[in-house]
């Protein structure tokens, strides 16, 4: 593990002294303006600890800090961690199970009060305060956790955030190695926030940030301003770079047909929502210049529920899994262009990633056909025939086109099947509740940091699943003691040699595979539409376009 | 010698026979008959013109080709200008049995959608409106008849139900019963029949029938005949029967087409939200939905069954209100809250 810390703070600095007269140069002529974002809706609570969305996560990059960050750069250099609020990337002690960092000086926060070691410590214990979503999972392992995940008032990680105001320092303990603690401390979860913010959700009330931006106004229902933070002193321009425009305006209520027109006429620059499928051949030949694709490392895939029938049979779940016909499941999102059809779980140019597609006419690599026939004759052997199905999609156009189609697949292959479209705002949830009884869903998992245990650990351990609660991220119930011993096996082996662990990760993904506790589906691309005006697109694969990277004038 | 002549007597007609003569000379009603029955004609056919233009409404055929003027032409067309994004559906070929409204964004024939989801739509309002002229019937002349604490019970729940915005509850109601069905003792409603947004809009108008219902048994129980029957000992189910509900058959007639067609547009509504006729099946609110995401490149997805329903409520309403002024010349029957 030190050998990869020292290798990527080494990658950090040659890429920072590389990026930083060019970025200087562009500050002088692009500076200044307003960037105008729009987008259906708002992201939920402002609060960093508690917003778990991709909406929200983008437009916090530009204004809040951790010890650590995801460097501040285009693709895949976007996954490299660097230090931001701490000095350099911690000492790590006591055989990986120590981190100590030094904590940066003369850093303030937006509100002008000074970042210091309690503002580190407090925010730690804030993430278990506030009941943090991952709090029970991404720093459940930290020293003390398991007190404050029983009684989160009174949270204090004693032993496990120890600060030290005099030497400037933070120290974690954890339990156990973790490869993956600083991926973790990078995400807006564990952003420090000012010793005394109320430990509670913050809702609509913005918290002052030390990134280059402050959120300065904000209504659920209409929209958010984001300015500069007069404070703020770039201190790394590969964690928390100063940006281009003076604000952001973010405004929602707008619906995905109006804001492409909105971004036509010049009145907007960009699109948090799909851009709407009615739209995308007038857009992909009339306004080339403005559209930007990117790939995300993400999954759209239909759980089966591995503990209820007809889907209890591995030959029931795999006869699905042939008989998909995954080009016209790409056809449905937009085609290829934007969409590649997929067999296994970790999605393409992701660590443990080795192309593997048992699923299809010709087992292989890749996949390259359904095999309708194949698909039969495994219903006919699982002695599933006839049984009824029922698939429960999100009420989106393609969901609900991808549900309509899963359904006509099962009926040609001998099952009783319906498609049920139900809210999007409890589809998600509705879904991993073992007592709704869902046989079939359809939906999609983004990942939260760069690592295979984000989609093989979190989807598919027997720790995921959860009886009755609407909490259970393991949706198919899949629960295999071997695979799950040799996922534990391979989070260990991460600490001290991650590229054996992700050989061991590609072994997981096969055998995942093969048991088909869920069908992939395909891997979507990310399209951004933009005003003319706007230059300098940059995407992150951590937390796609870096918003403030670009400029409008 | 008197040369008055003796005028034979004159053959008087029946009330009903009135009815239907004034109606017979109402234009606009029985021109609106006319075309509601063209549309549940042609709606009635719709396995026919499936099985005829060789479609399945019901199945995703993205990769379908048809045949125009001997060309080969590709259902779902994909963009192959600038980055080739998206696929479009094949337009209207106006040519009946191949596309004639062309395709939605599953590759099914709109034509074929429109026949069996107008069906679906009639059947639906058709059988909610029985639904709801039972209930509210049974419920307005109980009500109205024995009065006292039954009418006071059932009077009070009606206003309840009638207290509640009509898609408000009737989006609850769907919402709660969408994923798993109705199971009432024996009886279970699978989550995907037809009768689920039967007995939801059933149930939803029912004191639109109940309460002019019971106004009417009020002054009916008041009625000579209906005390003679009393003071005879006549049992109160036999008045009921025999006397009462005769009396108010006329107005449940002229409820039949007006309710049919608030049902209808509330069965579009559900449907349009995902909560009523569940995929693959198809209504005209369903389609409606389907064409929402393509009224950019494929607008005529979603006009046309906007226009079908429109043209059938409309029709449905002129009728009702020809068959209202036919039967009830005082017109007492007025739908609404006011």
């Amino acid at each position: 593990m030190k050998k990869l810390l020292l290798a990527a703070t080494a990658a950090a600095l040659l890429a920072g002294t590389w990026l930083a007269p060019a970025q200087a140069e562009y500050l002088k002529e692009h500076r200044g303006g307003t960037i105008r974002l729009l987008a259906r809706s708002a992201a939920g609570t402002l609060d960093p600890h508690i917003n778990y969305t991709d909406q929200g996560w983008q437009m916090y990059q530009p204004i809040y800090d951790g010890l650590v960050a995801f460097r501040k750069a285009e693709g895949m250099d976007g996954f490299t961690i660097v230090p931001d609020l701490a000095e350099a990337l911690p000492q790590v002690s006591n055989d990986g199970k120590t981190f100590t960092f030094k904590v940066r000086k003369g850093i303030k926060f937006s509100s002008g009060q000074d970042l210091g070691v309690k503002d580190v410590v407090a925010s730690f214990q804030r993430i278990f305060k506030v009941s943090g979503p991952t709090s029970g999972t991404f720093y459940a392992g930290i020293v003390g956790a398991d007190k404050c995940l029983a009684d989160t008032k009174g949270c204090t990680l004693e032993g496990g955030v120890v600060g030290d105001e005099a030497a400037g320092t933070i120290t974690i303990n954890i339990t156990k190695p973790d490869a993956e603690l600083l991926y973790k401390l990078a995400l807006p979860h564990a952003v420090v926030l000012p010793a005394d913010t109320p430990a509670e959700d913050m809702g609509s009330k913005p918290i002052p940030s030390t990134g280059a931006y402050m959120i300065s106004a904000f209504d659920p229902n209409k929209g958010m301003t984001v300015s500069r933070n007069p404070n703020f002193k770039q201190w790394s321009e590969e964690a928390q770079p100063d940006g281009y425009p003076d604000v952001v305006q973010y405004d929602f209520g707008l619906s995905e047909e109006a804001a492409v027109t909105a971004i036509q006429n010049g009145e907007a620059d960009w699109m948090f929502d799909a851009l709407p499928s009615d739209r995308l051949g007038e857009l992909g030949s009339k306004s080339m210049d403005q559209l930007h694709i990117s790939p995300l490392s993400a999954w759209w895939y239909a759980p089966l529920n591995n503990r209820l029938a007809p889907f209890d049979n591995e030959k029931a779940r795999q006869a699905v899994a042939y008989a998909i016909d995954r080009n016209t499941l790409v056809k449905l999102f937009g085609g290829k262009v934007l969409a590649s059809p997929v067999c296994q779980v970790l999605p393409p140019d992701f660590p443990g990633h080795e192309d593997y597609c048992p699923f299809t006419k010709n087992p292989g690599a890749k996949w390259s056909a359904p095999d309708l026939d194949k698909a039969k004759q495994l219903v006919e052997d699982s002695g599933t025939k006839g049984q009824k199905v029922t698939i429960i999609v999100e009420d989106t156009a393609i969901s609900r086109s991808i549900g309509v189609y899963l359904q006509s697949v099962l009926t040609s292959i001998g099952y009783v099947a319906d498609v049920k479209p139900i809210s999007s705002n409890i589809q998600f949830t509705y879904i991993q509740n073992t007592n709704n009884k869902v046989q079939m869903s359809v939906t999609q998992w983004y990942k939260d940091y760069p690592a295979a245990s984000d989609f093989l650990n979190i989807l598919f351990s027997c720790a995921s699943f959860r009886e009755g609660s609407d909490a259970s991220i393991n949706i198919a119930g899949f629960c295999d003691k071997e695979i799950d011993a040799k996922m534990q096996k391979a989070l260990d082996l991460g600490v001290t040699d991650q590229k054996a662990a992700d050989k061991m990760w590609a072994e997981i993904d096969r055998q995942v595979t093969d048991k088909a506790p869920a069908v992939g589906l395909f891997t979507p691309k990310r399209l951004d539409f933009v005003s003319k005006r706007l230059g300098n697109f940059k995407f992150n694969r951590q937390f796609n376009w870096m918003i403030t990277q670009s400029w409008v004038q | 010698m008197s040369n008055v002549a003796v005028a034979a007597p004159r053959k008087t007609r029946g009330p009903w026979a009135v009815a239907f003569a004034k109606l017979a000379r109402d234009r606009a009603a029985m021109a609106s008959l006319a075309v509601f029955l063209l549309i549940v004609l042609a709606c009635l056919s719709a396995p026919l013109y499936a099985k005829w233009a060789g479609v399945d409404p019901f199945a995703s055929t993205l990769d379908a080709v048809i045949q125009i003027d001997g060309v080969d032409v590709p259902v779902m067309e994909q963009s192959t200008e600038g980055l080739g994004l998206g696929y479009t559906p094949l337009g209207p070929t106006w040519r009946l049995g191949n596309y004639f409204l062309g395709a939605d964004s599953q590759g099914r024939d709109v034509m074929a959608r429109m026949l069996y989801g107008g069906l679906s739509s009639l059947l639906i309002s058709g059988a909610a409106t029985i639904f709801t002229l039972i209930l509210g019937t049974a419920a307005g002349l109980i009500a109205g008849y024995f009065g006292g604490v039954t009418d006071t019970v059932l009077s009070r729940f009606l206003d309840i139900l009638w207290a509640f915005p009509i898609y408000l509850l009737a989006i609850s109601l769907s919402i709660v019963t969408i994923a798993h069905g109705i199971t009432i003792g024996p009886i279970q409603i699978e989550s995907g029949s037809l009768w689920l947004p039967v007995i939801i809009i059933g149930i939803v108008y029912v004191p639109y029938v109940a309460r002019p219902i019971r106004g009417q048994v009020l002054a009916l129980r008041k009625s000579e005949f209906v005390l003679a029957a009393i003071n005879l000992g006549v049992p109160g189910w036999r008045i009921l029967w025999r006397d009462i509900l005769p009396n108010v058959t006329t107005t449940l007639i002229v409820f039949v087409p007006l309710m049919m067609a608030l049902n209808m547009l509330t069965e579009s509504a559900l449907s349009f939200l995902s909560i009523g006729v569940q995929p693959p099946a198809a209504s005209w609110g369903t389609i409606i939905q389907d064409g929402q995401a393509l009224l950019y490149t494929r607008p005529l997805v979603a006009l046309v069954p906007g226009l079908a329903i429109a043209v059938s409520v409309m029709a449905l309403n002129v009728f009702g209100d020809g068959l209202r002024d036919a039967l009830d010349p005082r017109s007492k029957v007025r739908l609404g809250r006011d």
